[in-house]
This record gives C-alpha cells, structure tokens and sequence, in this order.
C-alpha cells in the first residue's frame, strides 16, 4: 500500500532569485540567473556565488538577538515571507503549540559567526569576544529553535543535518514522526548561508567552478555557491483539499566514499527506486524530474547513470542549479519549492547556462523551459558521506 | 504507544569502557571512577583511515561496533565485544542496519582547525578538515566499514540531542518495521570554543533497537511523549555531572533503569524545557 499521503499546506523559499515563491516563479518563468561573480565578504575567490541581497542589514534584535547571525537572519526573512509564519501560527492554534514538530536541515548553520569570532580572538588569551553566543548561532540547531520559537512551537524539534541531503530528508523525518504519533503537523525546512569554510572548503576540493556552474553540459567543471532558505507546512492529507502531496521518499547510503558520488550510482537509483515504491508509482508515471545537478563533471556523471538505470532516457529531467547555486543543505527544500511552483502552473524548467550537453550522459535532460502539465515530479538530493534522498511530489488526482 | 525492544548496547565514557563492564557500575553495584577513555577503540576501521579519523568518529564507531558485535555474539557475554574488527562478523550478515546519529555538536576539532585556517593570510582550508566538516562524517565512514547501503540519518538538538535521537531512532523503527541503531556522541570542544560550550567529557552511547518485542533483548522500551515533570538525576555525584555535562549523557537515567533490571518509568532531559518519559521493563 502507498503511504499516507501528506499534504503541503503553506509554504515559502527565498534565495538568490528574491525573497518569497513570487520571485522565484518569475525567475524561473523568465530564465533569470541570480548567480554572480564571488563577492561574499573579503572572498577574493574566483568563482560565483548565490548570495541572498541585503541579509546583512537585518539584524536580528529584541528577545532574538541571541539569534543573529546571516544563517538565523536568512531564517527569519524566510519565515516571514508569503504569510508562511501567520499560518504556522494558525495551524499552532487548531493542533496545539507541543503537537506541531520543526525539522529543518541545514550543512554548516551559523558557522559564519564563528568564523568571524576567530578574526576577533583576543589576541591576549586567545579567548572568543564576549559577544559570540556558540548556542544560538553556529550550533546546528540554532536554526531550529529560532524557528520554533518564531513560531511559538513546543513539540519535537530538531536540526538534520546530512550535507545537502539535510532539507530532504526533513520530510521524511517529519513523515515518521507524524506516523508515529509525536507530532500531527510539521514545520519542514532548510536553511544554510554563505559562509567562508563552504566557498574556501568547496574551492580546496577543486569543486568551485570559475564560471556560472552549467549542469550536464560537456564543459561543466564544477558548482557554484549559494544560499537559502525554505519551509513547508506538512499536515496529513484529505481527499478534495487540492493541496500538492508528498507522495513518497527514498534514502540510501553510497557506502562507497566520504565525497566522491559512487561512480555507477547505486546509492542515487537506491533512494529512486524505494521513493517509487513507497508511492506505488512506476518509471513511466513520473512527468519530471529536478535532479541534485551540482555540475561538478562527476556528480552529474553518476546521477545520469541511475537516473538511466531507474527511468530510461524519456524522463524529462533538469537542474535548477544555474538559478540559485547549489544552496547545499537548503537544496531539498529550495527544488521542492520550484517543483510544486511547476506542477501548480503547469511547466518545467529547463537546465539554465547548459549550452552544449554532455554527449556521454543520456538522461533527458531538458534545456529549456517548456509548458508541460506534469502531474508527479521527482526530486533527488545527495550530499557528502554518501547519503541520498529522493523525493516524490504530486498534485491531487482529479 | 508501540514497544521498543533494545537488543544490545554500546557505551563508552571515562570511566564506562563497554556496556558489559559498565553494567554493574550502572546498576550501582560497584563504585563510578573515572578512568580515562582506552586508546584502542574504533579497530574495525582500516589502520589508515583509523589514523586520519578523529576522536569524534572514533568514539561514534566505537560504540555503534560494540552494540552491533554484541548482538551478532547473541548475548553470549564474551569478552571479545567491541574489540574484534568487523571484518570477522561481517559473513554473518546482520550488521547491516538502518542508523540514527545524534550529537549537539559534531566534530568541532575539525571545525576549530578550519576556523584557524580562516583567520590565515592564505586561507588554505585542508580539503581532508572540509569533508571531516560535516556532520554526517561518522555515518558515511560507518556505512563505508559495514558495506552498508541502508538509510542514515544525523541530527542535532542541542542538549536535547538524544532524546531527538530516540525517537527519530523509534518512528523509523515503527515505520520501517526494522531493527534501528541509534548513536548518539558528544565530545569537549577545543579551546577556544571551550569556553562558550562546555562538554565536561567524552560520552557515546548505541543503543539497537527492534520494534519487535523480541526476548532477546536487555530491555523494553515505551516511549511516552508529553507529559510533563522534571528529567530524572543520578545519585552518583560523578555520573550526574556527565548527565549535565554532555548531551549523550542525558541517556544515564535510561542506562542506569536498564542496568537495574527492574521496571519502572524514566524521564530524560530533552532540551530546550521538555522531557521525553518512558517506561523500562526488562
């Protein structure tokens, strides 16, 4: 039997395209990169990044100073576009602050401030200045809590926190949770920043490219940068609600190596292959597929080889990546934003600066935007360590 | 609310070397010292990449080996648990299991050297620090040793780490209908996060759980969420201050309601002003 359907009931993404689901709609209807030469703090890296504009100058204050820092910044801007955090608030109101859990993913949570409390060591005693609060911004939950706090939740709440897997596998955290009992609605989301340990670390590892990042094309050679934010509110789903569903979710570990993807792909087609049957739906009934696409020549590689192995060749399928970056542990919940935005107005994005694709892989890979309504879209998420998640959406049967 | 057998247990701190050994300490049936952590944890990773790991994935692979040779020996109480490489159990085929890791912090020696690094003129990040930095390290080298292609999953909740742990570590028990192993792990930051975190002392704990009631089992577990009192304190000055002192650690009541043998009802600290309550029988 499927599993229970849940439904997304409210939700929000804000990244480098603009804060809230209008700008990302626009852009993405419009072919509109928000990716730009590196100029993240005193980076003087050449690469390019997905920076969200005009983070730094929201500080947070009052009872959530504790707070501040761009991740937990980048947080709050999220929560409080598209009406997301006054309908949290509701749903707290009809279930109960302690009945609504918060999982949200994120890679390196507010890293940054420690990054910046190390610049500012007393150089004395090497000791952190009295302002740097650990807890609150660099600790991986800190995003967590001030979303639960935000919204004045009591319930479980946790911080996943599996490289860029993070914020996919939050639905399927959220999905056991409400299976079992903890919880009757979740708060799902990702959030990760620009930081200098991910643009230095990704550019030590080679896997920063010097150019806007072009997925599946034969000159890609490597990812860009970004940030961003995103949440979805989950309640179980009723028949004629009309609501976009979570249809199924596949896991799997690569077991193969602690960054590099496994070359054949069998961890990748592993999390395919269960979020099919979880839904009980075949190959063939999947209209579209947004891949992890990072651009990198060997991730694309091994995705391409287990989507072939999974699905064939006809499945559409495109990175969205040239749009925002690769927003690391906010990639699940960013694409599964833009998937629901494509089945809700009916088109599928194409693989933005792609110019010439790799004639050695052969998913079918879409280019350009086309108007196509798709009924169920896939979403594949694979990070560091060797974790994967795949994601299946889908609207409503009518 | 559905049971949760915990088939086996892995458990190291100062002074708690093996669940075997810590058992009657546990139980209160001999005094609590604390001895510092052996050297020889984590053989069942290869010498190489047990010389380029770190405490932190040492002490997680320490004991999620010691829960998961424990349980392949079928309780037989031999002395070789937690010291043999996995390779020897490995034909058994039952070290394969869904994993639940859960830890505040992650391995913040790694996140303090690349810090430094940034605080330098070049700002030469290690490319080995930067894909240590994640906190699904111990997850991806723990499938690596096993060969295991099943789900994993890391979390953080702060000081309520552990109890988040369990019961991600349950839901997906119950959902799956499959044997989990929950680790969860905590370890002293490194000066000069010291001294805005304080973790009093390493602490990891394994803990296999089976959402069938099997009878092979150290315990039953009933998980009762919601229900409001206080988290339960050790007697123990000593163990008490590692409950207080690290996340993993807020598992002692759940430990020490298992070492006794008896039933009756736990209440761990879950963080952030809630406690998770359940009930142990063994």
């Amino acid at each position: 039997m499927a599993i229970k359907p849940l439904a997304i009931t409210a939700y929000t993404v804000t990244n480098a395209l603009g804060r809230g689901i209008a700008a990302s709609l626009t852009a993405l209807r419009n072919g509109q990169s928000g990716l730009r030469p590196c100029d993240f703090e005193d980076a003087g890296l050449p690469t390019w990044i997905g920076r969200v504009a005009d983070v730094e100058d929201e500080p947070l204050t009052g009872k959530f100073a504790a707070f501040d820092c761009r991740n937990n910044r980048l947080a709050r801007l999220a929560l409080e576009q598209d009406g997301f955090a006054a309908t949290a608030r509701q749903a707290r109101d009809r279930y109960g602050a302690d009945r609504i859990g918060v999982f949200i993913g994120t890679s390196t949570s507010g890293i940054g401030a420690t990054e910046h409390a190390y610049r500012d060591r007393d150089p004395a005693t090497g000791s952190l200045p009295e302002t740097f609060d650990y807890r609150h911004t660099h600790n991986l939950f800190s995003a967590a809590d001030l979303t639960r706090r935000w919204l004045g939740l009591t319930g479980i709440a946790l911080a996943v926190s599996t490289a860029c897997s993070s914020s996919a596998k939050v639905f399927a955290s959220a999905f056991r949770h409400m299976s079992a009992g903890f919880c009757d609605a979740a708060v799902v989301g990702g959030v990760d920043s620009l930081c200098l340990t991910t643009l230095y670390g990704f550019n030590a590892l080679g896997l920063a490219s010097t150019q806007v990042c072009r997925p599946w094309d034969s000159a890609r050679d490597g990812l860009n940068i970004g940030e961003a934010a995103g949440f979805a509110l989950l309640e179980w789903a009723k028949p004629g609600d009309g609501r976009m569903r979570l249809l199924g979710y596949g896991e799997s570990s690569d077991a193969y190596h602690m960054t590099a993807a496994h070359p054949e792909g069998t961890g990748a087609a592993l999390a395919m292959e269960q979020a099919l049957a979880r839904a009980e739906l075949r190959p063939a009934q999947v209209d579209y597929i947004n891949l992890h696409g990072t651009a990198t020549p060997l991730n694309d590689a091994a995705e391409d080889k287990a989507v072939l192995r999974v699905f064939g060749s006809n499945t559409p399928c495109s990175s969205t990546k040239g749009w925002t970056g690769h927003t690391l542990g906010a990639a699940g919940i960013t694409e599964a934003t833009f998937i629901w935005l494509c089945l809700e107005h009916g088109f599928i994005p194409g693989t933005l600066n792609t110019r010439q694709p790799d004639p050695s892989l052969g998913a079918g890979i879409v280019l350009r935007n086309q108007e196509r309504a798709a009924q169920v879209a896939m979403s594949n998420s694979f990070g560091f360590g060797g974790t994967n998640c795949s994601l299946l959406f889908g609207r409503e049967e009518t | 609310m559905n049971a949760l057998a915990i088939e086996s247990i892995g458990l190291i701190a100062p002074g708690l070397s093996g669940w075997e050994n810590s058992r009657p300490v546990l139980a209160g049936e001999q005094p609590y010292h604390a001895a510092p952590i052996p050297a020889t944890i984590a053989m069942l990773l290869p010498a190489n990449e047990r010389r380029r790991t770190t405490a932190t994935v040492k002490l997680a692979l320490q004991v999620a080996q010691e829960a998961m040779v424990s349980t392949t020996l079928n309780n037989k109480r031999s002395n070789r648990a937690g010291t043999t490489p996995l390779s020897s159990f490995s034909e058994e085929g039952n070290m394969c299991v869904r994993t639940v890791l859960a830890s505040s912090g992650g391995d913040s020696e790694v996140l303090d050297k690349i810090c430094v690094t940034l605080t330098e003129p070049d700002r030469m990040v290690s490319p080995t620090q930067f894909h240590h930095s994640v906190h699904n390290t111990p997850a991806g080298y723990w499938a690596i040793a096993t060969g295991c292609t099943l789900p994993s999953l890391s979390l953080s909740a702060y000081d309520g780490s552990f109890a988040a742990g369990l019961q991600e570590a349950a839901a997906l028990a119950w959902t799956e209908e499959a044997r989990v192993l929950l680790v969860a792990y905590d370890l002293p930051l490194p000066f000069p996060l010291s001294e805005r975190r304080m973790i009093v002392a390493p602490f990891a704990v394994a803990l296999l759980l089976n959402p069938m009631t099997t009878t092979q089992r150290l315990a039953l577990l009933r998980l009762k969420p919601g229900e409001i009192q206080s988290a339960d304190r050790l007697n123990h000055a000593g163990l008490e201050q590692l409950r207080t002192g690290n996340p993993a650690a807020r598992s002692l009541p759940l430990l020490c309601a298992i070492a006794q043998l008896k039933a009756g009802s736990v209440a761990l600290d879950a963080g952030h002003e809630t406690i998770l309550n359940m009930e142990v029988t063994p």
